[in-house]
């Protein structure tokens, strides 16, 4: 279902142009790229199309998205895992694409070689010490350790409970089951209860679904799409009294960025 | 050795909002400011197309760095205070313009009980109606006294609003028009109405038309984007420091703003401020900045935390309840509920930080507390300030927090529900303070500031109590599903609740249970004034910066009135000051 997506993916920037009849969409600033975009997309053609120029940034006009390959998971296998598991907390169904689809798991890929996976603005200084629910985390290990940590411990306990790795186990159930032991602290962790590990894990799959399609999360504005929120947008103030829902294509950074 | 630079008539710490207004002030009357911000710099076009959820409101973007500063938190004394790790209850700024900055921009008055609340609530109710733990004062100044200053912060701002009918008398309407009123709130003023409330829309600091202050600052009409708390505005549409009073005092030639300039000591000298240390944070240099006047106004907890590393004024004791320095720490009680909608949708997305709709039947001393076992109350009110993907996720009490079921429900209702919040009073405990934390440090070496802080029976009590009309609204509003959120257990720091800290330098008539006067002047130290929301004696049921607005007019009509009469007191303290220390 996942890899699927990337045979979209076969359109470069200049056809994308040619399609929709921009003749230089780079040169278009602010939120118009946007609006113009968002005239065109009145069928599921038109909106491919628009997933196209998201996927094709940054990779020059190259027809494969290069920017998705792994900076912080060294072995396959741990990456593999981390999938899975973000699947099973934002699963493909009727609604549209599942977090593997989002490009969630080269998202948290990707936070973790980052600041945010070293705890970089956080107060990481000691003694540390285990204190109470009400006074938050205190744990001296860094989200990019913790996680390491946890999608191997995952792997372990499905192998040795169900006989086979994680990200092969076939019944969503059995992988259910070992997010709900974590989720209840019923695994043990090295340095950071398991509760800490999963609760982190599922914010950062919601960031990779919704985030803006930069961080390699949201691919297409598809997590958008499906929550009816039109992203950047720089103005709401002709309608913001409007008694009726408004459906509107979105609009990202890129389309401000861009010019 | 530091380096010692040329006086200057005053010197601020940090540079937001409580700065810029005394600066915008004080240099128009002539005199030298130097304003000393251990942020970055900051112009408008750092904030142009900056519509980025991940980048501002999960990772932070505007707020301090905690690995270099944070503070130490525990419930009550008797727990082991450890350190906020991370950003979670409240969002401490930094850079300039502070806080100012990333606001949603909600400017309210206090209510005249606010300022006179102990002897209020003795007449009203008699004196065994506060309990004992709780030190509750009046503020040494009324309502009447300080209505100019919330009028002249109101017109700096171009508060778009409406008059709250159960609000303290005005001398004027507020400058523009109220902001939209957009299906939800046209909903909840119907509701509120109904039921025999008295809804107003919310003032606020997003402006419905391109607008001039009184000091010739250009302001622009919002355009209702959706992106303001923990963003900066693209448009000049939310009053800031950075588009009001920072401009007004650098236009005059006589203020100076130096950034990434950290003060870590305020310098005394016979019971008078001589200026203060301060290190350049790129270089580690350290410096000293001589003035007549020391003006502090950072953020409320660096106030507190600053006086008790320089020594200046006494610390409070919560043994004895003697000192007054980390006294009467207060937040903000906040209760919410949910409405889920079958039929409905709205546009959730859209809006402005301060785009709402508000009513105070159970605010202040509103309402009757004869046969209730809590004072004082708080806003009801709803507010479109934008929801966003990934810090929005509503869903019904019950649904799973992750998977198919919380996938399926937290779109369905994105733009299917609505938010009502309970914006409770703070009222002071003998048991809540500020102090410095024995085991942790700064990037200096210098101890971090302790938050010793739980909510009380009273908070308890008041939130259920005030909640419950939460859920009345919502019905009335035609939700299909309530869930009710007015059960306070312990304070708990990680979840994000509301940037209104208050208190520890708090003012008064009296310097034995006060450490400033009404013009936030310290009754310590004549030309050391320490002003912001630090000088609250208690919170009130609204946001604070209209009141944080206010006071900073009032503290630099002092500074001015110190500088042009050669210093001394502003105010006959009502009880003789202690001896000085030295």
């Amino acid at each position: 279902m996942a890899e699927d997506s990337n045979n979209q993916d076969g359109m470069t920037r200049r056809k994308f142009i040619q399609n929709t009849g921009l003749v230089a969409a780079g040169a278009l600033g602010g939120g118009l790229l946007g609006g113009v975009i968002g005239n065109q997309t009145g069928d599921e053609t038109a909106n491919t199309n628009q997933q196209n120029a998201e996927n094709t940034n940054g990779t020059n006009g190259d027809t494969e998205n290069r920017m998705e390959a792994r900076v912080f998971f060294k072995r396959q296998q741990d990456f593999n895992v981390l999938r899975s598991m973000t699947e099973r907390i934002f699963p493909e169904d009727d609604n549209g694409p599942g977090a593997i689809e989002l490009g969630v798991p080269y998202y948290i890929d990707r936070q973790l070689a980052g600041p945010w996976g070293m705890n970089a603005k956080e107060y990481m200084d000691g003694p540390f010490e285990e204190g109470a629910d009400t006074q938050g985390s205190q744990t001296r290990v860094p989200r990019g350790d913790m996680f390491l940590q946890g999608v191997r411990r995952v792997n372990a306990i499905s192998q040795d409970q169900f006989g086979e790795n994680f990200f092969d186990l076939e019944d969503t159930g059995q992988q259910n089951e070992i997010l709900s032991a974590l989720e209840n602290d019923d695994v043990n962790m090295n340095g950071f209860s398991s509760s800490e590990f999963f609760s982190t894990l599922v914010v950062a799959t919601m960031e990779g679904a919704y985030c803006d399609p930069v961080y390699g999360g949201n691919r297409g504005m598809r997590g958008w799409q499906m929550k009816e929120f039109p992203g950047a947008q720089m103005a709401y103030a002709d309608v913001i009294e409007d008694e009726e829902f408004h459906e509107m294509d979105p609009v990202s950074l890129h389309d401000h960025h861009s010019s | 050795m530091p380096t010692e630079l040329d006086r200057v008539d005053v010197v601020t710490v940090g540079v937001g909002w409580t700065a810029g207004i005394i600066a915008a002030e004080l240099t128009k009357a002539g005199y030298t400011v130097k304003g000393l911000e251990r942020g970055e710099e900051k112009t408008l076009e750092d904030y142009l197309h900056q519509k980025d959820e991940l980048r501002y409101a999960l990772r932070y973007e505007m707020m301090q760095d905690l690995s270099k500063e944070t503070i130490t938190f525990r419930n009550n004394s008797d727990m082991n205070a450890l350190p906020m790790r991370r950003h979670g209850s409240f969002l401490l700024g930094t850079d300039l313009g502070g806080s100012g900055v990333h606001w949603n921009g909600q400017t309210y008055r206090f209510l005249p009980y606010d300022f006179e609340i102990r002897s209020q609530t003795e007449e009203r109710y008699g004196e065994d109606k506060i309990p004992d733990y709780m030190t509750l004062q009046d503020w040494g100044i009324t309502y009447d006294e300080l209505e100019p200053y919330y009028d002249r912060f109101e017109k700096t701002c171009g508060i778009a609003g409406e008059e709250n009918p159960l609000g303290g008398p005005r001398s004027d309407s507020y400058p523009l028009p109220p902001m939209a009123e957009t299906k939800m709130i046209r909903m909840f003023k119907e509701a509120a109405t109904n039921l025999g409330y008295h809804p107003f829309h919310m003032p606020s600091a997003n402006l419905t038309e391109n607008y001039e202050n009184p000091d010739g600052q250009q302001l622009y009409e919002c355009q209702y984007c959706a992106f303001c708390e923990r963003f900066g505005c693209d448009y000049g549409a939310k009053a800031d420091p950075i588009v009001t009073v920072l401009p007004t005092a650098q236009e005059t030639g006589n203020f100076e703003i130096r950034t990434n300039s950290n003060v870590t000591r305020i310098l005394t000298e016979n019971g008078e401020a001589t200026g203060v240390l301060f290190v350049d944070t790129k270089t580690g240099e350290e410096f000293i900045q001589p003035a007549d006047v020391v003006a502090v106004t950072s953020y409320v907890l660096n106030n507190v935390r600053l006086l008790l590393t320089s020594e200046v004024g006494t610390p409070y004791d919560p043994e004895t309840g003697e000192g007054v320095i980390g006294k009467n720490y207060c937040y903000q009680v906040m209760g919410s509920a949910n409405g889920f909608f079958e039929d409905e949708k709205f546009n959730t997305f859209m809006g402005a930080g301060a785009l709402g709709a508000a009513f105070d039947d159970y605010n202040g001393d509103n309402f009757d507390h004869s046969d209730l076992d809590f004072l004082h109350g708080g806003e009801i009110a709803i507010t479109q300030t934008g929801r966003r993907p990934i810090n929005s996720n509503p869903v019904p009490d019950g649904t799973a927090s992750w998977g198919s079921e919380f996938k399926e429900q937290s779109l369905k209702y994105f733009n299917r529900s609505l938010n009502l919040r309970l914006q409770g009073s703070s009222l002071p405990s003998q048991n809540n303070y500020l102090d410095l934390d024995p085991t942790y440090t700064d990037r200096y070496g210098d101890p971090l500031l302790r938050m010793t802080y739980d909510f009380t029976d009273q908070d308890r009590n008041m939130a259920q109590y005030c909640g419950q009309v939460l859920g009345e609204m919502l019905e009335e509003m035609g939700a299909d599903h309530v869930d009710v959120d007015n059960e306070i257990g312990n304070y708990d720091i990680v979840p994000y609740q509301t940037t209104h800290n208050t208190g520890g330098v708090i003012m008064g008539e009296d310097p034995e249970t006060s450490a400033v006067n009404n013009y936030n002047q310290m009754w310590d130290y004549d030309n050391l004034f320490v002003t912001g929301a630090s000088a609250f004696a208690h919170n009130s049921g609204y946001n604070p910066t209209g009141t944080v607005g206010a006071l900073a007019y009032r503290c630099a009509e002092g500074i001015q009135e110190f500088l042009d009469n050669g210093g001394g007191q502003l105010v006959e303290a009502k009880k003789p000051s202690r001896k000085m220390r030295t």
